[in-house]
């Protein structure tokens, strides 16, 4: 009970970072069709700018800051890099995306040195908000569903109930039909794709102190993101923020789980020793697998179901 | 037979070129190929060796190198993989450098043992020792032992062990969370070990391999370890695996005893926090504070200077040991010849920088040398990564205190 009470908390707070993640790859790639393999170095561009900001103004203005210059740069990344690349199809966008994040990732390290840096939770909300059986809830992760919860509101808001959002769905959708009613659509590229990058520098300022902020956290970061993406099916907020969810939980509770397909098998009636055919691999524990869980799941609704959760076109 | 006049003058040239070459090697350096991971998700850990080495070699220079030539390191980066450190011996042995030298990875390790050990066999004339400076899994010296083979660092068995005696006697439970490759097991099962045989009052209430560097969270396996009820969690994680763990330990308030083989090395600190307070252990060769510690005022003066250049601690000291013996070896052997050199380490002594001394074991070629128990604490001298806390020394164990019967049998070249 106690397991599942603080496991359903720590999978919520881990899928709700993966949703600010994924959600401002999922309108890039869902828009443009292109999987931005530099999302995750911009997530880790926005925690060393919070900590560069935050330490000569404070967490607050960091928590605006930061997103901001992601968005800028975002902006200037897809005005001058894709929108050139562009013209060369999804292969040379996708690759030009590949190569900028080695470029990111090879230019923190220089700008910031290959050690974590010490970018902290404020002081104003490192305290514990409530104890689950002895375990602290740390406000800190409180304010990182909060702030994941609001941006959820408002990406679903600004969408469905502004004129912009209403194109920016057209364009998800139809987007040679956007273009022939007139609209501008290489200026809704560029604002979502900066967009995009203000979200991931958001969850780099939120994710860059709950975790550690340091050279690697890109690279660590990344694959699961794609996950969360194909997985939620393309073009669809909703299915992303659910495979998000799906996606903390799995990796939470395969840790927690000490079973292996032994076991299952073991409640079917069928007893597995070390005569088995592939009883190594019948008996390996769950926790030990845990990692490579969001990967099998990704093979399987590839071939099951291509277009995602609740994806609404191919891609 | 015009051009039989030319012989003499030709060979004459080619007498004179190649005395200028020995000439050249004999006023050269003594180069020494490096390989760990300089990119990729442990580069912070090759590249803060890199950075000690440099300092130690500079200082190690300035008293003279060995044999009046000067010491360089020649860095090659293995992005953790043994194929690419396999690269890296290659190119060493295709410019003739004595010495390779690699530090992180056990499995690189292993397949470096094997290399070199073929390699010297099949090329006497061209020979290389491996200078192990840090991987550390214990059949390395036992099982897989070899005579090209030099560890200059304790390996799991000792920490291990070393871990078992710094246990309080009122902690009972322990949990065990390593990383799953060759280090990794070498830690599960040794400490497992240790325990059985002198702590059979305490048992193992959790026992996980995680990924190597693939866990981003790990608040599921603190709730895990404090569901089991542990009063100790020890961990031979390094590298990101090590921050984010004691992270999201000390975030949940998981307040155990934290005992770890790597926390003291750059980024352990930033990690930890000052939450951490008294809470952290780690097994190490060496601390800032030993110095102040045991009043070894020009250690702490030469380690102080390093401080002032660097982000992070000194935590080096076996580094400038390894030096040391290589200095005394190459001065005693008198050549810079790879199979001299080797025989001359054998059974070595010499005393370091705390003034202790460390042997290298002839049978295995391991190293013996004292090792600490520190806590990570207020009120020290010199604190971590600017922290306000630092390392104290809790427990010092002497060099013979740390050796442990080994199942090498070595096979010397004939």
């Amino acid at each position: 009970m106690e397991v599942l009470l603080v496991s359903l908390l720590n999978g919520l707070v881990y899928g709700m970072l993966l949703f600010m993640l994924a959600s401002g790859l999922t309108l890039i790639f869902s828009m443009m069709g292109v999987l931005n393999f530099a999302h995750a170095s911009v997530y880790m561009l926005g925690a060393y700018f919070a900590y560069d900001v935050s330490r000569h103004v404070g967490f607050w203005p960091a928590l605006v800051l930061a997103p901001i210059l992601c968005g800028i740069l975002g902006a200037l990344i897809e005005m001058y890099g894709l929108r050139r690349v562009h013209k060369n199809g999804h292969i040379a966008e996708l690759l030009f995306t590949f190569g900028l994040a080695f470029i990111i990732e090879k230019a923190v390290q220089m700008i910031w040195g290959l050690l974590p840096v010490p970018y902290r939770v404020p002081a104003a909300l490192d305290h514990t908000l409530f104890h689950v059986y002895g375990t602290n809830f740390p406000a800190y992760r409180g304010f990182m569903l909060l702030i994941s919860g609001l941006m959820f509101l408002g990406i679903w808001l600004m969408l469905t109930r502004t004129r912009m959002g209403l194109v920016i769905q057209a364009a998800l959708t139809h987007p040679e039909m956007v273009g022939a009613l007139g609209h501008n659509v290489p200026r809704v590229f560029t604002t979502v794709f900066s967009g995009g990058c203000a979200l991931a520098g958001l969850a780099g300022v939120i994710g860059g102190n709950y975790l550690v902020t340091e050279p690697s956290m890109a690279f660590t970061m990344g694959p699961i993101v794609f996950v969360v993406v194909v997985f939620g099916g393309l073009g669809s907020l909703a299915g992303c923020f659910i495979a998000s969810l799906i996606m903390g939980y799995v990796q939470t509770f395969a840790v927690v789980l000490e079973y292996s397909p032994a076991d299952a098998l073991a409640a079917l009636g069928i007893t597995v020793t070390s005569a088995t055919p592939l009883s190594e691999f019948l008996t390996i524990p769950l926790p030990r697998i845990g990692a490579l869980l969001p990967f099998v799941m990704l093979i399987v609704i590839l071939l099951f179901k291509p277009r995602g959760l609740m994806g609404t076109r191919d891609t | 037979m015009k051009c039989s006049r030319w012989i003499p003058f030709v060979a004459a040239l080619l007498a004179g070129v190649g005395l200028w070459s020995a000439e050249a090697g004999a006023q050269g350096t003594i180069k020494i190929a490096y390989t760990d991971p300089l990119s990729g998700p442990f580069a912070q850990v090759g590249d803060q060796n890199l950075q000690q080495f440099k300092y130690i070699i500079d200082w190690i220079n300035g008293r003279g190198g060995a044999l009046g030539k000067k010491f360089e390191l020649v860095a090659f980066d293995n992005k953790s993989q043994p194929s690419d450190a396999l690269l890296a011996l290659k190119s060493a042995t295709d410019q003739n450098m004595p010495i390779i030298m690699q530090c992180s990875g056990s499995n690189i390790a292993a397949a470096l043992i094997e290399a070199v050990d073929k390699h010297n066999e099949r090329n006497p004339d061209n020979r290389i020792i491996y200078v192990n400076c840090g991987a550390v899994a214990t059949e390395l010296t036992n099982e897989k032992c070899s005579y090209w083979h030099y560890r200059m660092d304790a390996h799991v068995g000792m920490k291990a062990e070393t871990m078992v005696h710094a246990l309080p006697k009122d902690v009972t439970k322990v949990y065990l969370l390593n990383q799953d490759y060759l280090f990794g097991q070498s830690v599960q099962r040794d400490v497992k070990t240790y325990l059985t045989k002198l702590r059979p009052d305490v048992k193992v209430v959790g026992d996980e391999l995680i990924p190597l560097g693939k866990v981003k969270d790990f608040s599921p396996y603190i709730t895990k370890i404090k569901a089991s009820g542990a009063q100790a969690l020890i961990t031979g994680n390094w590298g990101p695996d090590m921050t984010l763990l004691i992270k999201a330990g000390m975030d949940s308030g998981l307040d155990i005893r934290y005992y770890t083989m790597y926390a003291h090395l750059g980024g352990g600190a930033t990690a930890i926090g000052p939450a951490g307070n008294g809470k952290v252990r780690s097994v190490m060769a060496f601390h800032e504070n030993i110095a102040v510690e045991t009043g070894k005022t020009d250690t702490e003066g030469w380690t102080k200077q390093f401080r002032d250049q660097h982000k992070f601690d000194f935590y080096a000291a076996g580094f400038r040991t390894i030096f040391e013996f290589l200095q005394a070896a190459i001065n005693k052997a008198g050549s810079t010849d790879p199979a001299k050199i080797a025989a001359a380490l054998e059974g070595l002594t010499i005393t370091d920088m705390l003034g202790y001394q460390v042997t290298m074991r002839k049978d295995d070629h391991q190293i013996l040398s004292e090792y600490f128990v520190g806590v990570f604490t207020k009120g020290v001298k010199y604190d971590s990564e600017g922290t306000g806390l630092g390392w104290k020394t809790e427990v010092t164990v002497p060099a013979k205190d740390l050796a442990q019967p080994t199942t090498c049998k070595m096979k010397r070249p004939g």
